[in-house]
């Protein structure tokens, strides 16, 4: 058995502030959530946080950023002037969604924006669905963020006030696609945790884009835990979209849970970031559900991505598929763990998941662990992970049509990311994104303007000299 | 020698072959003519025994006077029913030297006979190869592995040469050949008929017949056979096609 | 090829495991249980010099500070190191031909299909047999002598040649590797020794058998491989052991240097017991193989079949140091019953131009769990290196377990690694195909599954080749509902 270390002074200050804080810290819960919250912390106190012996944090060091002295705040408390409607302005051309806004992990209002539309959709802050619909968040919230999954996760549940609660009944259609934004824009190194909560009824869809983004160059420690439950025969389209400035960090839990014929569609796009970490759990809890798992990581500098995709296939007849990209410029250092587990009765699984990685330069670093472990023998199967250069056959070929050196790197990088873009199934949202991501690999992207949806001035639209349709 | 009473076939749920006779006797040559989707695999298998999503819901198989509808597949094989599959399958790494070897020794076990001898096997292997006109040396090659389509075909021949059976029967042993390979394929056939074996040529097309001259042809249609004749029936259903059939039936 | 496939379906018997008598040889042992003392007992009984006591001390106050590793898919009944007999040895040695061998001991050996006679005139493999520890017997000594090679057993190896020992052992696996190399670097007991001089190509295939004989008795045994530059050499390794209730541990070690320009392949054929169909006894086999392609050009290759042992723990590996070199890896391993593997490979390219492949074939049964886990890693300086990995897993039945865990790692922009693998379970096609030619259902799965293997073992000796083939069949008897 590993032995544990003591708390880093982050975590003693944790423990220390709930302790101190109880009373604050429950102030909106019932007490089946006040129950939740001191198991989470019992089981912080266990866990602590990951360090570089946790078998799945082995290759990302978190230590540096645990070691900075952050604000944590139990309350709200905006002091800043911040002009809410400009920094929230989304810039990108037609697309249409509904904005649910947070500033540093809080509603602008506490228990305030939480609105009940003519179908019955509900939209707002948690901390006014504790109030309004404490039955509803009694019977979901804590319940597969699964505290023992990390440190990270357990503490998010002791401590978790606010983040964005939807619920969307049995039989609707969403037709508005549901956009997050969580903005982290403060004058000190800040300590964020926010929990959001999303519960699909039976036969309903909805398409939710997740947005990360930092419009300051503070430090900013965000751990932020998302629980989605997709009922039966429902369908959830959903894009998370990370561009955070050099100085953050960011642990990102999200745990979906998919009942019988459920269908989930997720995207991951990362196109900047300080330290990113995302642990994905998708579990196929019911017969016949279909999860595709995607993302794209483009990182470079001394940024380090961490994807950990769980797939757990609890029941028969389910398939998924998983298929992330990376390309590592400078001395950026990517992460994949893929873990897919095909349970004893799960039969006719199928099943397949790749990590595809480009390193550009000799500085630049992969680690790849894509694990199978199966238990129904009736099951189909397959994971591949490669990591490499450009293909020096699709170089020469480009090469030898005149294409130039420079063109010829872009479009080959550009067709490697496409392949998990083209899965965007939000029209202008691929527009935009594909512009971002041709910007991004030119290396045009500065941190002023890498904002992907709140830049106070409209993107061109990136073209290259080529035609890439004819690609 | 085969004797099939009032059969009925479903395939998860949906009947496919609904009420079949037929009867097949030493020395003949039968052909099970239709349209696509008609049950003609669908019997081939069945009468191989092959379970799993074929479920027979009534009716009897008779093969050499005995009920084989609890019979092992490859106890049918050992009692020398052969199946030419439409699509044979590859097995990589299994040479056919040694799969073939391995089926006959088991066929000779079963009949409490001794095992091959390895000059006989070789034996034996040089005149199946020379029949169906294979050049390659079968020994490092797998089972169909990278093997065309015709040359799948020859080596379901070539493996009924090597298993002498009593019962045969050829799944669209026609489809995707060429016109030569189709003549080596009837050939292979019609050199090892004997008035003791019997064959069942299912098929799609006329074209095969004019090589492989049928006893008896039967069109199936609809899980039935609808109608049964000479070798003329064939040349029947390539002038008119099998539409003028579907209003008999 | 025809005939020895032949050969190999003649005799393929249906049986239990056939390896599992127990001899009855008069036998010095140690005290049970493990202490200063004990080694003291095992370096004294072997008249070491003291630099080679004071290692295994050293590694043992070392192996005292270790925890057991964990991170396996492994799941075993705390081993109880008190409980085991460090040291059995028959009690007749120092022989002077074949005539003085214990009878026993060559009925044992003649059992085990490996008779010493037959060997030494018809295959012209040189075997050298490790029976509880101890080599009993090295033959063909005269001929590979005649070319300067030292083929010996580890201790014979420790007197006549302490130079080399002292230069290459554990400059591979130092003590200080894990858990089981630090046990075995404090107790280990014997094994073999094989050097090849520059230029030289072994003429004959240099062999090892082990066998576990003796109750309670852990095996612990220590080969050392050095292949000078230019030089060539092909090693087979095979063991048994008797069927007991108890579980056996075996903690060994192999070590493999290849100088420049020197090539070592380096096989496996391990089927120690692998405790019955209700997964009572067998061997755990916990062992830590590493060869090191320290020249320019040189390359090691092993291959393996595990078809035994109650527990595998093994990951031979490579360390591509040389510039060029090359590493292979090859692997079938089947578990059935209640029988656990978790073997793979590493590969570490440290020089320029390196290459590696890894292919693994895991094939399921029973109640079994086989896990491949494996590490590919280019550093910085790895320049243009190439790995490609392929790890296949076939499950037969619904109660097993395949597990893949690869662990890959690049820092190299211009090296690539490839890495491909799939489950599934046996086709029904295939099945129906050969049951519709007469086979019977087990010979149906017996010859699918060499089919599915064969890739890896026709990298095997030709002789091995047949039992390996031979051996997959038997071990998933009964693997058929």
């Amino acid at each position: 058995m590993e032995t544990k270390t003591s708390h880093t002074a982050l975590g003693q200050k944790m423990i220390q502030t709930f302790e101190d804080n109880e009373k604050l810290i429950f102030r909106n819960d019932s007490s089946t959530i006040v129950d939740r919250r001191k198991k989470a912390m019992e089981i912080f106190r266990e866990q602590r946080f990951p360090d570089s012996k946790t078998e799945n944090w082995r290759n990302t060091d978190i230590s540096k950023a645990l070691a900075l002295d952050y604000n944590y705040y139990l309350e709200p408390g905006f002091q800043k002037h911040v002009d809410i409607d400009k920094m929230f302005q989304c810039d990108i051309p037609h697309l249409q969604t509904k904005m649910i806004s947070q500033l540093n992990g809080w509603f602008i209002s506490e228990n305030g924006n939480l609105t009940k539309d003519v179908q019955g959709v509900i939209i707002g802050s948690l901390a006014g669905a504790k109030k309004n619909y404490s039955e509803l968040v009694d019977a979901h919230y804590g319940l597969i963020a699964d505290d023992i999954k990390s440190g990270f996760v357990a503490l998010n549940n002791a401590f978790a006030e606010d983040g964005v609660f939807i619920y969307v009944p049995d039989n609707v259609e969403v037709k508005v696609p549901l956009q997050m934004v969580n903005i982290i824009n403060h004058d000190e190194n800040i300590f964020i945790q926010n929990h959001n909560l999303v519960i699909i009824g039976e036969n309903s869809s909805l398409q939710l884009v997740q947005c990360d983004d930092s419009v300051d160059h503070q430090r900013s420690l965000i751990n932020t835990v998302t629980e989605i439950f997709v009922g039966k025969n429902a369908s959830l389209d959903h894009y998370k979209l990370q561009n955070k400035n050099d100085n953050s960090t960011l642990i990102n839990s999200i745990f979906f849970d998919l009942k019988r014929d459920a269908r989930l569609s997720t995207n991951a796009i990362t196109l900047n970031g300080g330290l990113i970490r995302n642990e994905n759990y998708v579990t196929l809890n019911g017969e016949n559900c279909e999860a595709n798992v995607m993302g794209v990581y483009l990182v470079d500098k001394a940024q380090h991505v961490d994807n950990q995709i769980f797939i757990d296939h609890a029941f028969p007849n389910c398939r998924s598929n998983e298929l992330f990209k990376g390309i590592i410029d400078d001395s950026a250092h990517a992460v994949f763990n893929g873990r897919i587990l095909v349970r004893k009765d799960a039969q006719h699984t199928n099943a397949y998941q790749t990590n595809k990685n480009i390193l550009l330069t000799d500085k630049a670093t992969v680690n790849t662990k894509p694990f199978l472990e199966i238990y129904a023998d009736d099951v189909k199967c397959s994971h591949g992970a490669t990591i490499g250069q450009i293909d020096e056959n699709a170089m020469f070929y480009l090469k030898s049509r005149g294409i130039g050196e420079h063109n010829a790197k872009m479009l080959l990088m550009y067709a490697f990311a496409a392949e998990v873009i083209n899965n965007i199934r939000i029209e202008p949202l691929k527009i935009r994104i594909d512009d971002m991501v041709k910007k991004r690999l030119r290396g045009e992207l500065s941190i002023c303007e890498q904002c992907v949806l709140h830049c106070s001035t409209m993107e061109k639209e990136i073209k290259f000299e080529i035609d890439l349709s004819k690609v | 020698m085969l004797s099939i009473k009032n059969l009925h076939v479903s395939i998860e749920g949906k009947e496919i072959i609904k009420g079949l006779n037929l009867e097949v006797h030493p020395g003949e040559v039968h052909a099970i003519m239709g349209p696509n989707g008609t049950g003609k695999s669908t019997l081939a298998a069945v009468i191989a025994g092959r379970e799993g999503i074929y479920e027979v819901t009534e009716g009897e198989i008779f093969y050499k006077g005995k009920d084989i509808s609890e019979m092992a597949i490859e106890d049918r094989a050992r009692e020398g029913i052969f199946l030419g599959f439409q699509y044979p399958v590859e097995i990589p790494g299994v040479s056919i030297t040694n799969f073939m070897r391995t089926a006959i020794n088991e066929i000779r076990q079963y009949k409490g006979l001794e095992q091959i001898s390895a000059a006989n096997f070789l034996k034996d292997m040089e005149e199946a190869k020379k029949l169906v006109g294979i050049q390659s040396k079968l020994t490092n090659r797998s089972v169909n592995e990278g093997f065309s389509g015709g040359e799948k075909k020859k080596n379901e021949i070539f493996q009924m040469a090597m298993l002498k059976p009593d019962l045969a029967i050829l799944d669209e042993t026609d489809s995707g050949l060429d016109i030569d390979a189709l003549k080596v394929v009837a050939n292979g056939v019609n050199a090892l008929k004997t008035d003791q074996n019997a064959t069942i040529v299912i098929t799609h097309y006329q074209r095969l017949l004019d090589y492989i001259i049928p006893d008896f042809v039967h069109v199936l249609y609809n899980g039935r056979i609808v109608k049964s004749g000479g070798k003329e029936l064939a040349l029947e259903l390539e002038s008119k096609g099998y539409d003028w059939l579907k209003a008999e039936a | 090829m025809a005939n020895d496939e032949n050969v190999l379906i003649d005799n393929v018997t249906r049986g239990e495991y056939k390896y599992g008598f127990y001899t009855d040889i008069e036998m010095d042992t140690a005290p049970v249980g493990l202490s200063e003392d004990t080694i003291r007992f095992i370096s004294a009984k072997k008249s070491e010099p003291q630099w080679l006591l004071d290692f295994r001390l050293k590694a043992y106050q070392h192996w005292l500070t270790l925890e057991e590793p964990d991170w396996a898919h492994l799941h075993h009944p705390p081993i109880k190191y008190q409980e085991i007999i460090y040291f059995a040895a028959p009690k007749k040695k120092e022989l002077a031909s074949l005539d003085e061998v214990d009878p026993d001991l060559l009925e044992t050996f003649n059992k085990l299909g490996i008779s010493l006679e037959e060997q030494k005139r018809l295959s012209g493999v040189a075997v050298d047999a490790v029976i509880d520890s101890v080599s009993v017997k090295t033959t063909f000594t005269k001929t590979l002598q005649k070319h300067g090679i030292i083929f010996s057993s580890f201790s014979e190896a420790v007197q006549n040649h302490p130079d080399l020992i002292k230069k290459y052992m554990a400059s591979v696996v130092p003590y200080t590797d894990n858990y089981f190399a630090a046990l075995n670097s404090a107790v280990f007991s014997d094994g073999s020794f094989c050097y090849i001089p520059k230029g030289v190509r072994c003429p004959v295939e240099l062999s090892t058998y082990f066998r576990i004989n003796a109750a309670n008795t852990g095996q612990f045994e220590r080969t050392l491989i050095v292949a000078d530059e230019g030089s060539y050499v092909s090693y087979l390794e095979g063991c048994t052991a008797p069927m007991r209730d108890e579980n056996q541990l075996h903690a060994a070690i192999v070590e493999i240097i290849a100088l420049k320009d020197a090539e070592v392949k380096y096989s496996t054929v391990q089927n120690w017991y692998p405790g019955n169909s209700e997964g009572k006894g067998g061997v755990y086999n916990f062992v830590t193989k590493r060869g090191m392609c320290r020249g320019a050009n040189s390359k090691i290759s092993w291959t393996q079949v595990e078809t035994g042992s109650a527990i595998t723990w093994k990951y031979p590996s490579c360390i591509l140091m040389g510039d060029n070199s090359v590493g292979e890896f090859y692997s079938v391993a089947v578990t059935n019953n209640y029988q656990q593997a978790d073997t793979g490979s590493k590969m570490i390219h440290l020089g320029k131009n390196t290459k590696s492949t890894i292919i693994s074939k895991g094939i399921s049964a029973g109640h079994s769990n086989n896990s491949y886990r494996g590490l590919v890693r280019m550093s910085r300086r790895a320049e243009n290196s190439r790995n490609f990995s392929q790890c296949d897993s076939l499950l037969l039945g619904d109660k097993c377990g395949a597990h893949t865990y690869p662990y890959i790692h690049n820092e190299n922009k211009s090296s690539i690694i490839e890495h491909e693998a799939t489950t599934s379970k046996i086709s029904e096609d295939q099945l129906f195909y050969c049951l519709q030619r007469g086979i019977s259902e087990e010979n149906a799965i017996g010859l699918i599954v060499n089919g599915y293997a064969k890739e890896v073992l026709k990298k095997l000796p030709m002789e091995f080749a047949v039992e390996a083939q031979k051996l997959l069949t038997i071990s998933l008897e009964g693997s058929v509902g």
